[in-house]
């Protein structure tokens, strides 16, 4: 079976600045992907090519087609849910109002969605007058998350979930990534700096290095791979 | 660059502050009391509030622009003058008064669509001067198509209300501020719920807000944001058709004087609350009227200048206006 998302040497650019040198990548279906490297290695831009909110060359083919160049509610519209860097909240809107527009794309009721949501994320219920920016960070990354559910997306792309998190959330969230993963077969291309819990919670990784990438494999290998462990896993 | 949230916590749709909210109660008491001492004061306060309600209906265009382009869009007033020689050439070829009425909001609503379009979108990536530039080109570019189509010469049209006069107990009221306030508020409650309560809506805040957010949950941020510029072209198409009959003749100045007085209102209600515009807009037009009545150095010619300076002063001491809230902006 041919994988979900497959890039094949995609680069990307802002501006002058090139950000990606021929990436390629493939997602199966149902699988959770890492994507590793440090600060300006071109991570979040990997996943912004996806989604068409930069510029980008090469090939990038969804479920077997190329997206070409597709802008991002093009891409939102084929079933591909991005949490971006900053979580992309509407600050300035409510609770509810944000998990609506994660639904936005879908044309049926979504009651069955707000039920399904509210069973993972049960204490959105009795704040969701609530407007979004007021929440905590930790929250505001559940509610992205909570969005991006709401869109019954066919693929996730996570930026830095774990940014600015307590550990103890951090743990919390990646849990309930790995559940959605294991009970509704999610496919999931996350990208994060902490290594150490993105090797755990995915199958497949990708390191990247100033635009390119530097290894992939399992991640089971990759934890036992010298220069990952030294480079990010610190040990 | 990382812009902070507001530090208090607002529940959507509440008074923000008591002070505003005191301020406000305050007004209504002192007219409502005013009203019951004076008959003269209570036909000014109404006869107030309808020419408020008209000024309320082009503010609130021009916050709903602010906050979609982040411009003073100062051909707002120019639109809404042309949409009313429309009607008016629409009534001139045995159109009734209200098949006009909804013919025109409809090609109101194109015109807005259609500036968004072919003017606004290719330079707003330039610069917020660009677009101001462009708005104001776009004042003269209408004025000078209204005179070359109907010349500049005063045209005479019906209005739709009549001059039937009602008493209540002593006081007597026009039917025609009955009929304007009851369009334009009519008008502004009906985008309201759509605001509110449609996916449409929905959307249309969130392509203004935060159009990167919206474009990654599937919304069309550039029809949202030209139909706002129609929703916005259609409220001024309101506003100018209600204005209309108050003026008595209608003339490409039309809409100048009021569009001064729109800018007034916004900017009292804080430039970026649509219930401050609505608020704003009310509140000038009832004081305009009563200080018109009472104090007897203001006379007519001096109003315009008059609401300058209430927009003078709300810059000076309150720069937020009544329901605006400062935003604080982190390097």
């Amino acid at each position: 079976m041919p994988p979900l998302l497959e890039l094949q040497d995609v680069s990307a650019r802002y501006g002058q600045v090139q950000a990606l040198y021929g990436v390629s990548l493939a997602v199966d279906e149902g699988e959770i992907v890492a994507v590793l490297g440090a600060n300006g290695a071109g991570k979040t831009t990997t996943l912004r090519a996806v989604s068409g909110t930069v510029r980008r060359d090469g090939a990038i083919r969804f479920a077997g087609k190329p997206l070409g160049r597709s802008g991002p509610e093009a891409v939102a519209r084929l079933g591909i849910a991005h949490v971006p860097e900053g979580r992309g909240t509407f600050s300035e809107l409510s609770v509810w109002e944000n998990l609506r527009l994660g639904g936005y794309t879908r044309r049926e009721s979504l009651k069955d969605d707000f039920v399904r949501v509210l069973e993972y994320f049960p204490w959105l219920e009795e704040r969701r007058h609530q407007q979004a920016g007021t929440l905590s960070g930790g929250e505001q990354q559940m509610l992205a998350l909570a969005r991006a559910f709401m869109q019954r997306p066919r693929l996730l792309l996570l930026d830095e979930p774990s940014l600015g998190l307590a550990p103890l959330l951090v743990t919390e969230i990646f849990r309930i990534i790995k559940d959605l993963n294991e009970m509704t077969g999610l496919t999931v291309l996350v990208v994060e700096q902490n290594a150490h819990i993105a090797l755990q919670l995915a199958k497949t990784a990708y390191v990247l290095e100033v635009g390119r990438v530097a290894l992939s494999g399992a991640s089971s290998e990759l934890q036992e791979h010298e220069s990952v462990r030294r480079s990010y896993l610190g040990y | 660059m990382v812009e902070l949230a507001r530090r208090r916590p607002l529940q959507a749709g509440r008074l923000p502050g008591s002070p505003v909210g005191l301020l406000i109660a305050a007004g209504c008491v002192f007219l409502l009391v005013g009203s019951l001492v004076s008959t003269i004061f209570a036909q000014q306060t109404v006869a107030g509030l309808a020419t408020g309600a008209v000024y309320s209906s082009l503010a609130l265009a021009l916050v709903l622009i602010y906050r979609a382009t982040e411009v003073i869009n100062f051909a707002q007033g120019e639109m809404a003058m042309a949409s009313v020689y429309v009607a008016y050439q629409l009534i001139h070829w045995g159109f009734s008064y209200w098949e006009a009425f909804f013919t025109t909001l409809g090609f109101a609503l194109v015109l807005g669509i259609l500036i968004q379009l072919a003017l606004i979108r290719p330079v707003q990536q330039k610069s917020v001067i660009a677009v101001v530039i462009v708005t104001v080109g776009l004042f003269i570019l209408i004025d000078g198509v209204v005179d070359w189509i109907w010349g500049a010469s005063i045209k005479f049209m019906p209005g739709p209300f009549g001059n039937k006069i009602y008493h209540v107990g002593a006081v007597s009221i026009a039917r025609q501020d009955i009929g304007t306030l009851a369009v334009t508020l009519g008008s502004v409650a009906l985008l309201w719920v759509l605001f509110q309560y449609t996916k449409l809506g929905l959307a249309m805040r969130a392509a203004a807000l935060r159009p990167a957010s919206a474009r990654l949950v599937g919304v069309r941020v550039n029809s949202m944001l030209a139909l706002g510029w129609g929703f916005a072209a259609v409220l001024g198409a309101v506003a100018g058709l209600m204005a209309e009959p108050a003026e008595f003749v209608l003339q490409p100045t039309l809409m100048q004087p009021i569009l001064l007085y729109a800018f007034a209102a916004a900017v009292l209600g804080g430039l970026e609350s649509p219930v401050g515009a609505v608020v704003g807009g009310l509140a000038i037009g009832v004081f305009l009227n009563l200080v018109g009545q009472y104090v007897h150095l203001i006379t007519s010619e001096l109003r315009p200048p008059f609401a300058f300076a209430v927009l003078l002063a709300v810059l000076l001491v309150k720069p937020t206006g009544l329901f605006g809230r400062r935003r604080v902006r982190k390097v």
